[in-house]
């Protein structure tokens, strides 16, 4: 097998992704599209790593990881926010710009 | 370490390995944009994560590995699914569509998308690996150490500005400050009269001698059954149990029973 394959698979699950994110309307199940797609592309920046017999992309992918990290403390923060003034999940319910 | 999962062509192994957990991870992903309850979703792309950490091993990355499962699965889908939790009952999605068509254009676009990127990669002359044998020589922590407090120091820094940053946003968020001063008991129960909707405390669930679950709404005098006695969350998922007609029933099976025997024994005379 040749471990281009990998990169496929990464193609597929960003792709899945980024569909999930067009279907789906509950905000966290659209935030957790996000981090499929975030995974997706670590998966490649390690292959890629290896493709090229060098650390940088595993780098790279260890600071995905962080921001990653970061991103969901604040973006449920705003879900768990916006539920409590709307008492619900949903992104149509969301129009405005204010709580 | 093994210099197998480090050489540049994989082994038949490995190829093993990637066809059956690749295909658990495509599951996984499906399963997360189709299952309807949020906490479905968010097993299945626990599960899709640790796959994706074995895949890492595979790939020479062992500290990104361990890092995925204690960080992603651990941390962030935990944070999910207490999330989830918090949100509650109502998360689950509606099937109503909202724009008329919307889905099987996502669909569609999500599609030519996927055959954009993989044509990409196939078009891409992608066929030498180089393997990580060399740069992993001397351990793959130390290796990544090497590089992020030399080449990436700043970029090491300035994720340490992001995290704090990312933690005050998180507590500025959620944290919630009181405007008004509290209401002391006299004031609520002052207020309870004034309003004169419901000035005792609210009827108990169960029926007395019968039922006490809590499940159970409590009847009225004309024998239905009062909302008011069962908690709003059971209330909301429909889990009420209705013990209205069970006396009824219970009397019908009764005759029933007492009719078989009694024509069974006047069977047996005859």
């Amino acid at each position: 097998m040749n471990p281009v394959n990998y990169l496929y698979l990464a193609a597929l699950l960003f792709t899945i992704g980024a569909a999930g994110v067009l279907i789906r309307r509950n905000a966290i199940v659209v935030f957790m599209c996000i981090e499929l797609m975030l995974n997706a592309c670590n998966l490649a920046f390690v292959v890629f790593s290896r493709m090229h017999g060098n650390l940088d992309g595993q780098i790279i992918a260890f600071f995905t990881m962080v921001v990653a990290a970061a991103e969901v403390v604040v973006g449920l923060a705003i879900i768990v926010s916006i539920f409590r003034t709307r008492h619900t999940a949903s992104v149509d319910d969301a129009s405005l710009m204010k709580l | 370490m093994t210099t197998t999962s480090l050489a540049a062509a994989a082994s038949t192994g490995e190829a093993v390995q990637f066809w059956i957990l690749g295909t658990v991870a495509v599951i996984g992903a499906l399963c997360t944009i189709l299952m309807r309850r949020a906490v479905h979703s968010a097993l299945s792309l626990a599960g899709t994560m640790i796959v994706l950490a074995v895949f890492y091993l595979a790939n020479g990355a062992y500290f990104l590995g361990i890092v995925q499962i204690v960080v992603y699965t651990g941390a962030i889908m935990m944070l999910f699914l207490f999330v989830v939790m918090l949100v509650g009952v109502t998360a689950a999605d509606s099937l109503k569509e909202t724009l008329k068509g919307q889905r099987w254009l996502a669909a569609a676009c999500g599609l030519g998308f996927g055959i954009l990127l993989i044509a990409g990669i196939g078009n891409a002359s992608l066929r030498h690996f180089n393997g990580l044998g060399e740069a992993n020589a001397g351990g793959n922590v130390q290796g990544l150490a090497a590089l992020i407090f030399t080449k990436y120091v700043f970029a090491f820094e300035v994720t340490g500005a992001l995290l704090i940053t990312a933690a005050v946003g998180a507590m500025v968020l959620t944290h919630r400050e009181r405007t008004e001063r509290e209401k002391t008991q006299r004031e609520q129960s002052e207020a309870r009269i004034r309003e004169g909707k419901q000035i005792p405390p609210l009827p108990a669930p169960g029926v007395y001698a019968r039922h006490n679950a809590v499940d159970v709404p409590g009847l009225l005098p004309d024998g239905t059954p009062s909302e008011l006695t069962v908690n709003p969350t059971l209330r909301e998922r429909g889990q009420i149990r209705d013990v209205s007609g069970a006396a009824l029933d219970e009397l019908k099976a009764l005759e029933q029973r007492s009719e078989e025997r009694l024509g069974r024994s006047e069977e047996a005379k005859r």
